[in-house]
């Protein structure tokens, strides 16, 4: 263990530091070294796996390959190429609709559930706590494609049910309906997770809080709205970070339900498909790599924005 | 330091607990329940119509998975058959395709173990020395770290597909292990969690008593972060075993795949429409036994889980 860390430690850092601000202790110097040592087999991975592809990413799109020309330097020609890529642009509108619908829909489940939770302490609410959790368990290949029999007009259950009310079936995967059959999938796999952790952040609130709202006279509603909300705010900042970083990169649910709904989703449905369909069906590994950088510094950028107008909810500083 | 540090909690609290009730709280709700008994029963149906939500696609996975593929297309949705065709479909699940369902499952618990204990370990690691080293450079590198949580994994998927083809190194299991091995997240958790749970105090007398830096991390440190290990390791299993754009990315033998991506390849071929490549019974069967064992842990792992999973919220 030890030869491995030591092996392993850069020697620039020991080297680079000055005498004069660790006043030339050697146990401070010591100490250094060490916290080095534990941080250093994890920036390895960090440095090969994290930075080494973004920046590769970045250089490959400033090259285009033709057969024609072989592979040129081109510049951002392949960035111009795809902020006027309507299939591009098209996809970007489509996950920021998303996340303007799943996002609310999301948190609205979770918030609910966990304020009605933590008003209760029974069997049947911790019973309720674990199924609404269910799905969190469930990998989201397996949770989409669970929900793409239940749409399907041959497996699904929506024939018989709509049968007996003589009413004709809905279809889920054409292509005005399919948006909200995605909506559907996503809340169901991640509202019971953002509920554990919204209901987790009730909890640590202090009790004596509620008795005092009480003895002022608020209502079990006011004292919801007015105290419980606002305190976990923090926590809601964190669900809803994650939840738009998750639905920015949208990816594996409509992957799946596109098996059974080519006509309503189309290889370029979500920008990280089209980046896979260039990359993998057309070998246009320059312009995926555009699109995927594009995608990154957009999602980056945009919870950086979100984090930064909520700083005051979230005490981010 | 911290991002979320609005409040000042005890993160050992929810984590200790086994219900995530605390007993006076029990007490005092109860008492404001008997106020109330009309809101409490609506608040009850309410709780009812989610949880039926919530599971009922559930259930539907584990009625189909008894079911024959005539089964399928003929009965009721969501109740059982008169032929309870479980067992045939597990036979079948070992001979289609000389049983490598079985394989794929197999491959899934090689990468999902192997990509988060290495990851648990290496943020374990490094969360402790970013919470109890000072050392230069440590604020910047660990910003970077925490800035890296915002940036999107699949952006990551083509280049690394490129990086690791140059290496040759596409079309094996280090090809998923080794990009699962990165969790800045992870590293968060572990360092948020080590400031708090291990006081200065405790490091500096092991020290005083003669035991080196790596014998006070193993026997001081270690136990005391228990918790927040269990709940990085479940974090990234879960994220491993769920991952799917990578493993499509990066393999092509079918011999090689994770179950998520194997279950569907066989989706995508059965409604291709081949007479014999159609095998709902294998689908439905093959993706009930597959959510099972990670059903089953969150069931034994509650205690960790339920306070766990808001480590990096509350604080």
């Amino acid at each position: 263990m030890t030869t491995q860390l030591t092996t392993a430690a850069p020697p620039a850092p020991a080297a680079a530091l000055p005498p004069r601000r660790t006043g030339g202790s050697t146990l401070v110097r010591r100490r250094q070294r060490w916290g080095w040592l534990f941080v250093v087999p994890f920036l390895v991975v960090f440095a090969l796996f994290l930075i080494f592809p973004l920046c590769y990413a970045f250089g490959m799109s400033l090259f285009t390959s033709t057969l024609a020309t072989g592979t040129q330097f081109t510049g951002f020609a392949n960035y111009g190429k795809a902020f006027t890529d309507p299939l591009f642009m098209k996809g970007l509108l489509r996950v920021l609709a998303f996340a303007a619908v799943m996002i609310p829909a999301q948190l609205i489940v979770a918030t609910a559930a966990a304020l009605v939770l933590d008003s209760l302490a029974t069997w049947l609410s911790k019973l309720s706590r674990l199924l609404i959790f269910a799905p969190y368990a469930i990998p989201v290949v397996i949770g989409a494609l669970m929900w793409s029999f239940l749409y399907s007009p041959r497996f699904g259950p929506s024939a018989s049910i709509f049968g007996i009310v003589g009413l004709p079936t809905p279809d889920y995967l054409a292509s005005d309906t399919v948006f909200g059959s995605l909506v559907n999938v996503v809340t169901w796999q991640w509202a019971g997770y953002y509920m554990v952790v919204i209901y987790a952040a009730l909890r640590s609130i202090d009790p004596a809080i509620y008795e005092a709202a009480r003895i002022d006279g608020a209502n079990g509603w006011q004292t919801a709205t007015r105290i419980k909300v606002p305190m976990i705010s923090s926590s809601m900042v964190m669900v809803i970070t994650f939840a738009l970083i998750g639905t920015l990169q949208f990816f594996t649910e409509p992957v799946v339900l596109r098996n059974i709904a080519q006509g309503a989703i189309d290889a370029a449905y979500t920008p990280n498909m089209y980046a896979f369909s260039l990359a993998f069906s057309y070998s246009q590994f320059n312009y995926a790599s555009a699109i995927a950088f594009s995608l990154g510094v957009l999602v980056f950028a945009g919870s950086y924005v979100f984090l930064f107008l909520t700083r005051k909810q979230s005490g981010l500083k | 330091m911290t991002i979320f540090s609005q409040r000042d909690v005890d993160l050992a609290e929810p984590l200790t607990t086994s219900t995530g009730v605390p007993s006076h709280l029990d007490r005092s709700v109860r008492a404001r329940g008997k106020r109330s008994g009309g809101r409490r029963i609506g608040s009850h149906v309410f709780l009812v119509i989610l949880a039926i939500y919530f599971v009922i696609p559930i259930w539907w996975l584990f009625v189909a998975a008894t079911k024959n593929t005539a089964g399928l297309f003929s009965s009721p949705a969501f109740w059982f058959d008169g032929n309870f065709a479980f067992f045939e479909n597990v036979v079948g699940l070992f001979t289609h395709q000389g049983g490598i369902y079985w394989r794929w499952l197999g491959n899934s618990f090689l990468y999902a173990f192997a990509g988060g204990i290495g990851a648990t370990i290496l943020a374990v690691l490094a969360g402790y020395g970013f919470a109890k080293y000072s050392f230069r450079g440590r604020s910047a590198v660990f910003t970077v770290i925490l800035g890296s949580v915002m940036v999107p994994l699949t952006a990551l998927v083509i280049p690394t597909f490129m990086l690791l083809s140059q290496y040759g190194i596409i079309n094996t299991p280090w090809a998923v292990i080794l990009p699962s091995l990165l969790s800045p997240f992870g590293v968060y958790l572990m360092r948020v969690y080590t400031q708090d749970a291990v006081p200065d105090e405790i490091l500096e007398a092991s020290r005083i008593d003669g035991a080196g830096e790596i014998r006070t991390f193993f026997t001081v440190a270690l136990p005391l972060l228990r918790p927040a290990i269990v709940t990085v390791l479940l974090l990234s299993v879960v994220g491993t075993w769920n991952n799917f754009f990578l493993p499509l990315a990066v393999l092509t033998d079918p011999n090689l795949l994770p179950v998520t991506v194997g279950l569907n390849r066989w989706t995508a071929l059965s409604n291709a429409g081949a007479g014999g490549e159609q095998v709902w019974n294998l689908i439905t069967s093959g993706s009930f036994i597959s959510v099972l064992p990670l059903i089953l842990s969150f069931l034994f792992l509650q205690r960790y889980w339920q306070g766990g999973l808001s480590l990096g919220s509350i604080k």
